[in-house]
């Protein structure tokens, strides 16, 4: 069967085109760090793009093999990002070389090549995706397994013994030399398990209510499960001292409820409990009171030199790449804590300045609208949900984290999907853009043409 | 489903809004704001990105930046350190800077307007911004003479040139090397900074523009000026030649140095013989004729109670205002709450030699683009009239017979006539008195005007000036006269 014929235009080609220019760029960023630090083209740059464009080129043949129909955009985008976050870390690994050798310390393992190891696992863990989950639908069998695993992964790094805290944040489980942040994996597990969930409660959270003062409230006894995510998202953010996870976690569910039962009234109880639970852990939580300081007054001589020094570096480091950006392996990023990870954003903003910082949201956002697109053109319900919690979760993480390095929000501690540094993170969106492409598939597979008549088939008599 | 999922798209939309929003807030709006905050330590970086320019003396550089293998890619070095210090000043990492290296922060650095042009044709053709050069009006002799001449001890001299106002010598004592502060090393540099700070003797003190001392006998200069000026005395006019005079509503009396009368072969004295033998009694008794608000009006025609700017600011040097009578004739022999720089008695003389006219100090000859092209060049301005150009042709061959028969012989010249004055201003209580000179020379075409002060560095008599401060003014004016 060839289903593209019947469609016209094959999505494949059109990604194609998208993928090399996808491939392009990050080569000419690449291109751009060495030319600005070294004054020429990095030695190592035709393997490099050659190494790249096979992954993506596998991940691209992977698709036209298992999932023909899915998004073409979808693809190309993270191929982007992911590029354009390994130039950065690279450029990064050079400042910090530089720094060493200055200061006569060791020369420090680059973070770059390590991400492209993840990178190629990321694509690997894609391709499985695509290979093991044939049908989306599938998943829903697993809702309460995937329940299950998503909070085992979740209490991970309370163990003892492989739980580590690192940076005031226990999100980190070390094993056999490796370490992992399970909650990104959670996320997506944690997906799974809302979308199975209210696939099959949706009917009764929506229908059974009350009217109080003009608003359809759900009964007591059903508000369990919004109080359950309320709860463990608190969990998360006390044990865990995870912010921006708890907050991800919560506004997933709420939005994921929201769009099962297409009532209003849950939103307003999610706003509720957000808001509750937010004020709770600032009066109970230094930290959370530092975070909230911080954010009013980062400029205050109490936390310019200590606890915002990150922040305000960022806020410095975007402020002097201004319209159009310092140039790549131009600035100064390296002075901000943390560049690689939480805050490479900003460095993106000193480097390719407002302009790149705006195409690359762009890219974000239409990472993110392709994805409810496909929530919104897949039909079975399980697919809808799914579809619209992991765009979602992208978009607000996204928010999250640039909120919070440009101050429109209280910092939390997230990276950026695709782009920051981080193996763990990388991995999990690559099997979350899988998992998107597989739904995609569904939803935008032609529907194959009614079956003939019976009179009009041509049919050949038998004679016996 | 597809409904809610349509506004949620739309909210996801509105959430990308607000990112956009406030990133364009960001990095445009408050861009500047931000890209220039002092704490940005990206403005740091990229001033030591560029190549400072020098500040020359006699075309030396005295200060010159050099390529370096750090982060930052220029170091800042003083090939001759503490001798320039008073005028370079330090430029430094963690503590800023002072001095030229400041006032003139601009045209070094390469930021300034009038580097503009130069600036945008260095990005075009990919050549380094470069910061201008500055020229100072040291004269590096009398510089060196000066500094040998204090030798360490605590003091400042101040040289300038009477016709323009140019500065020819500023040497603080003891001075520091301002190549320690300019050191990539932020810890040094503090330790350093520390050191130097806690040092009793402050060495980063600018003592010759930011120190004021009581002037004593050398403010006897401005009160003769007011005394000729008035009309009511000449330089043969007789004065008080008491060994004391009785201070009116107290029972304190103002002595001359040897208790004895001002003129020990006569019974008058004149003007003349006051100021040679720097009789307190005489000019207590001048001061009280003349009345506070004349010494405070030639005072400040002098230049006291206000700013110079150099363009290194100096502090303000004082006459008070509201005077009583015994105060009064203090303050007319530079005592009770008179307050001067060595700036401030440099001027005094300088006016004295320029007959009259105080021109304003300046230490900056000129400012050259890295190309060398001059940008501008100090031109002399006048910055009053201080006194007739009578008063100041008497008021200067009255301090020639200080220096040729009265308490400041040690500055002769041979074959060159010096005006002078000594000063030794008691501080009160058992501190040392300072050791003042000021002078001028030669007397027919001056051409340098001097002012030296030691703390605590006299003794109890007047002679302490004669011999401390008077053979580094000889010294200082003997280098600029080439000789």
């Amino acid at each position: 069967m060839n289903a593209r014929a019947v469609g016209g235009r094959n999505p494949r080609n059109a990604e194609l085109v998208l993928l090399v220019f996808a491939l392009a760029i990050a080569m000419a960023a690449y291109a751009s760090v060495g030319l600005a630090r070294n004054g020429a083209i990095p030695p190592g740059m035709a393997g490099y793009g050659a190494g790249l464009g096979l992954l993506f080129g596998i991940a691209h043949v992977a698709l036209r093999r298992f999932a023909p129909d899915a998004d073409p955009v979808l693809l190309p985008a993270a191929a982007l990002i992911n590029g354009l976050g390994l130039a950065m870390i690279h450029r990064l690994d050079l400042a910090d070389i530089d720094r060493a050798q200055r200061l006569g310390r060791h020369t420090p393992t680059p973070s770059a090549p390590a991400q492209l190891t993840w990178t190629a696992v990321g694509v690997v863990l894609f391709i499985a995706v695509l290979l093991l989950v044939r049908d989306h639908r599938v998943l829903q069998r697993f809702t309460y397994t995937a329940m299950l695993a998503g909070l085992v992964l979740l209490l991970l790094p309370l163990m003892p013994f492989i739980g580590t805290t690192i940076n005031g944040a226990r999100i980190w489980i070390h094993a056999a030399g490796f370490s992992f942040q399970p909650g990104e994996l959670a996320k997506l597990v944690l997906l799974v398990f809302y979308a199975g969930y209210l696939v099959v409660k949706r009917d009764v959270l929506a229908l059974a209510s009350r009217r109080v003062l003009g608003v359809d409230l759900p009964r007591m006894r059903d508000l369990g499960p919004i109080i359950v995510a309320w709860a463990a998202s608190l969990a998360v953010l006390i044990f865990e001292r995870d912010l921006g996870s708890s907050l991800l976690f919560f506004g997933v569910f709420v939005a994921m409820l929201y769009v099962a039962t297409e009532r209003r009234s849950w939103l307003l109880i999610g706003l509720v409990l957000f808001f509750s639970g937010s004020f709770l852990a600032w009066t109970l939580f230094a930290h959370v009171q530092q975070r909230v300081d911080i954010w009013l007054h980062p400029f205050a001589a109490r936390n310019i030199s200590d606890s915002s020094y990150q922040l305000v570096q960022g806020l410095f480091g975007m402020g002097s790449g201004g319209l159009l950006g310092k140039g790549l392996g131009q600035g100064r990023p390296d002075i901000v804590p943390f560049a690689k990870t939480d805050f490479i954003v900003a460095a993106i903003g000193e480097e390719l300045g407002l302009t790149g910082l705006m195409a690359l949201l762009l890219v974000y956002a239409i990472m993110v609208q392709r994805g409810l697109r496909t929530a919104v053109a897949v039909r079975d319900s399980f697919g809808k949900l799914l579809a619209a919690g992991l765009a979602f979760s992208v978009a607000l993480q996204v928010f999250v984290v640039v909120g919070g390095v440009t101050r429109l929000i209280p910092l939390t501690g997230l990276t950026m999907p695709f782009l920051s540094y981080g193996g763990s993170s990388l991995v999990a969106n690559w099997a979350l853009i899988a998992m998107l492409l597989r739904i995609s598939d569904a939803a935008r597979r032609p529907t194959p043409p009614p079956a003939p008549a019976l009179d009009q088939a041509k049919t050949q008599v038998v004679r016996l | 489903m597809n409904a809610p999922l349509r506004r949620l798209a739309l909210a996801v939309m509105v959430l990308f809004g607000l990112l956009l929003l406030n990133v364009n807030y960001l990095q445009v709006v408050r861009a500047n704001s931000l890209r220039n905050d002092p704490t940005n330590p990206r403005v740091i970086f990229e001033e030591y990105s560029r190549q400072r320019g020098p500040i020359l003396v006699g075309g030396r550089p005295v200060a010159n930046s050099v390529a370096t293998k750090d982060r930052l890619k220029y170091k800042r070095v003083y090939p001759l350190g503490p001798l320039y210090a008073p005028a370079t000043g330090f430029y430094s990492l963690i503590y800023g800077a002072s001095g030229i290296e400041s006032a003139e922060n601009s045209i070094l650095a390469g930021t300034d307007d009038s580097l503009f042009v130069r600036r945008v044709i260095d990005q075009l053709t990919g050549e380094q911004v470069r910061g201008g050069s500055v020229q100072l009006t040291l004269n590096a002799r009398a510089q060196k003479a000066a500094y040998d001449g204090l030798h360490g001890r605590r003091g400042a001299v101040v040289a300038i040139d009477p016709s323009t106002g140019a500065i020819l010598a500023l040497v603080t004592s003891p001075s520091y090397d301002p190549t320690l502060l300019a050191s990539h090393d932020t810890q040094a540099v503090s330790k350093a900074y520390q050191q130097l700070n806690k040092d009793p003797n402050k060495p980063m003190l600018n003592r010759a523009l930011r120190q004021t001392y009581a002037p004593g006998s050398t403010f006897k200069l401005v009160t003769a000026a007011a005394a000729l000026e008035s009309g009511r005395f000449q330089r043969d006019t007789p004065v008080f030649n008491g060994p004391k005079l009785d201070l009116p509503q107290t029972t304190v009396s103002l002595p001359n140095f040897d208790n004895r009368p001002c003129n020990l072969f006569g019974k008058t004295a004149t003007l003349e013989d006051a100021l040679r033998r720097s009789c307190n009694a005489a000019f207590g008794k001048v001061g009280l004729d003349l009345g506070a608000v004349a010494l405070r009006r030639q005072a400040e025609k002098f230049g006291m109670n206000a700013v110079v700017d150099t363009p290194i600011p100096s502090v303000r040097s004082r006459f008070p205002a509201n005077l009583d009578q015994p105060q009064t004739a203090q303050s007319a022999i530079g005592q009770f709450d008179v307050r001067a720089t060595p700036l401030q008695m440099a001027m005094v003389v300088a006016a004295i030699a320029n007959r009259g006219v105080l021109m304003k100090p300046f230490l900056v000859q000129e400012v050259r683009g890295p190309d060398l092209s001059v940008l501008s060049r100090t031109r002399p301005r006048e910055l009053s009239t201080a006194i007739s150009p009578r008063t100041a042709d008497t008021l200067g061959q009255m301090m020639v017979t200080v220096v040729e028969k009265g308490t400041g012989t040690n500055a002769q010249i041979s074959g060159i006539q010096v005006a002078g004055k000594t000063g030794t201003a008691q501080q009160g209580g058992n501190r040392k008195p300072h050791a003042w000179f000021v002078s001028f020379a030669p007397v027919n075409d001056p051409k340098v005007a001097v002012a030296v002060v030691l703390e605590d560095g006299g003794g109890a008599a007047e002679v302490s000036g004669n011999k401390l401060a008077a053979p580094i003014a000889k010294a200082v004016m003997l280098a600029v006269l080439g000789r």
